[in-house]
């Protein structure tokens, strides 16, 4: 058996609302430090809204309400002295739809830095190369790195967006079902990716793949109309789950 | 019957369809009809640089240099004064302002775009021109500045919406990338937002400059009306539109001076043309930037 790894971020009964309708109903869970955590559930039970909490990204609509605590290493995020932008830099994410900027290749990698305030045109380089390699693109673009970023296929876009998302040397990457608008091929080159990025990121990630889910993460979370109805490592769920409605689903998924 | 009924159907649709077309081939056709015999008169070349419009004089001058160079000065003016502030409300409509201000603010931008071109001329005249002619001791307060300015305030719901427009088709998913990058609020809108909707911007831009160019009751109210070559904003000019509504009804029909007006109105005509395609075409390259997503 190996150690119990340390929480990385944690939330504690957390509630959210759109305007009346409540979506998330007292929701706790961990999730461990290097690691990949994985978010099930079927559509519209409040796996994108959980995982916006993480970084706050919710914050910018209008009328919504958050009841509990979200803990990011034993600090509470939502605390009125907290800096968002600080937060979002530690806790990176990656949508769902690929969404470079209309910008080049460089240009989108560098924007993190750059609006962080780095100028130095070599570090520049520098940080776009590095995070381009860890998001395993930089052989494809690295002689067209000043060509528009919509040029690139939508694994391409990904990849990108994942680089660019690293190249802010986030510690928590938050991914919204990154493969959903992806062929398989492109899909298992972001698998391989996350595998990869779990040794120095903590990672979340929301999928609708069953497969995808058994294959990349450590740990499983099942969400059912806004509960967590199941947690814990990705073996035990996808073998001997708990609760019947995760075993329900996961047949029916498995098929 | 049902049939019969889908053909009838089609067949209205079709011709009220084409309609807009048929009005806009008569109306270019008309114009250039009636505006071709001044070219006999005066050649085109000296029609459009000719210095000189003395329509009445006998032989009379037809050079509408002047009236070219003023409807551009005004025009210039007007955008210098509408599209900052045009912009400006449009950002501060969509990205700052608060639901309550929004509420306030929308329907006044609409009331001040429905206000009649007359209002917004005799404003000039009461208002704007007595206050330049004082602050500058000028012989009269109507001059290229007023109808500038006058101009100007009545562009700026016009550009605003249009601005709004742009703004608004800018996807969701760039705000949020850039700001889940670690950018706040002010770089997220200078670094992502106003560079996506740039072209958007600009096409407002070119259609108010077009539109401003068009105007006529205001700058006839408003410029003063002298026929002379400006020389700066404090003169009294005589733009192409102003030149037409004032003169259309003394010019004998069939003279040369009637066909003369004609001649304005076609290069007029071809002047917002060419804005309009322009727009056009910097529209297409916004949508072409943003990707098939529109
Ligand atoms: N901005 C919003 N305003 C109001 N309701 C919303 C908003 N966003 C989501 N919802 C609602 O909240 C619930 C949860 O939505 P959410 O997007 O979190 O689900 P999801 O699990 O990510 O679904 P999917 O798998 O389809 O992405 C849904 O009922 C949805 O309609
Ligand atoms: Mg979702």
């Amino acid at each position: 058996m190996e150690n119990k790894p340390s929480v990385r971020l944690q939330t504690i009964q957390v509630s959210f609302f759109y305007g009346e309708k409540k979506v998330l109903h007292n929701i706790s869970l961990d999730i461990y430090q290097n690691s990949v955590t994985a978010i099930i559930g079927p559509s519209g039970c409040g796996k994108s809204t959980f995982i916006r909490l993480l970084n706050r990204m919710n914050d910018l609509i209008p009328g919504s309400r958050l009841q509990g605590t979200i803990m990011l290493d034993g600090q509470d995020i939502y605390q009125p002295q907290v800096n968002v932008v600080e937060l979002r830099r530690k806790v990176g994410m990656v949508f769902q739809k690929p969404n470079p900027f209309p910008k080049s290749i460089f240009e989108n990698v560098a924007y993190g830095p750059v609006v962080k305030g780095t100028r130095d045109r070599l570090l520049l380089q520098n940080i776009v190369e590095q995070s381009l390699r860890k998001s395993a693109l930089w052989e494809e673009v690295k002689d067209r790195l000043y060509e528009n970023a919509l040029t690139l296929s939508g694994g391409q876009q990904q990849r990108l967006c994942i680089a660019r998302c690293l190249a802010v040397e986030p510690e928590v990457i938050l991914f919204d079902e990154p493969c959903a608008s992806l062929d398989p091929i492109a899909t298992q080159r972001i698998e391989e990716l996350i595998t990869e990025l779990k040794k120095e990121y903590t990672i979340v990630i929301v999928t609708h793949n069953m497969q995808q889910a058994a294959r990349v993460s450590d740990y499983t979370a099942f969400f059912w109309l806004g509960e967590l109805v199941e947690f814990g490592r990705t073996e035990k769920i996808f073998t001997v789950p708990e609760n019947k409605r995760t075993e329900e689903y996961l047949a029916g998924k498995f098929g | 019957m049902n049939r019969y009924k889908e053909i009838f159907f089609h067949w209205l649709f079709v011709v009220l369809g084409f309609s807009a077309l048929a009005f806009l081939l008569a109306i270019t056709l008309l114009i250039f009809k009636e505006a071709l015999p001044i070219f006999k008169h005066t050649p085109f070349w000296a029609f459009i640089s000719g210095q000189f419009w003395y329509p009445t004089y006998e032989p009379p001058d037809f050079g509408i240099l002047p009236l070219i160079l003023a409807s551009f000065l005004v025009t210039l003016g007007a955008v210098v004064v509408a599209a900052p502030l045009g912009i400006g409300t449009a950002l501060y409509l969509t990205e700052l302002a608060g639901r309550r201000q929004r509420a306030f603010l929308k329907p006044l931008l609409e009331i001040l775009a429905g206000v009649p071109s007359v209002v917004y001329g005799f404003f000039g005249m009461v208002v704007l021109a007595p206050f330049f002619q004082k602050a500058f001791q000028l012989p009269t307060g109507l001059c290229a500045l007023t109808a500038s300015l006058t101009l100007g305030i009545m562009s700026i719901p016009f550009i605003c919406s249009l601005v709004e427009d742009a703004l608004s088709v800018v996807p969701r998913m760039f705000r949020e990338a850039s700001l889940a990058l670690g950018a706040n609020h002010w770089q997220t809108l200078t670094r992502v937002v106003i560079p996506a909707a740039g072209s958007g911007i600009s096409t407002a831009v070119i259609l108010g400059i077009s539109r401003s160019i068009g105007e006529t009751m205001t700058v006839l109210m408003v410029a003063g009306g002298a026929a002379v070559i400006p020389k700066s904003f404090l003169q009294p000019v005589r733009p192409m539109t102003a030149t037409i509504a004032a003169e259309m009804a003394e010019a004998p029909f069939g003279s040369a001076h009637y066909h003369a007006l004609f001649g304005i109105a076609a290069v007029l005509f071809v002047l917002t043309l060419i804005f309009n395609v322009l727009a056009e075409a910097v529209c297409q390259r916004f949508r072409q930037k943003l990707g098939s997503k529109l």
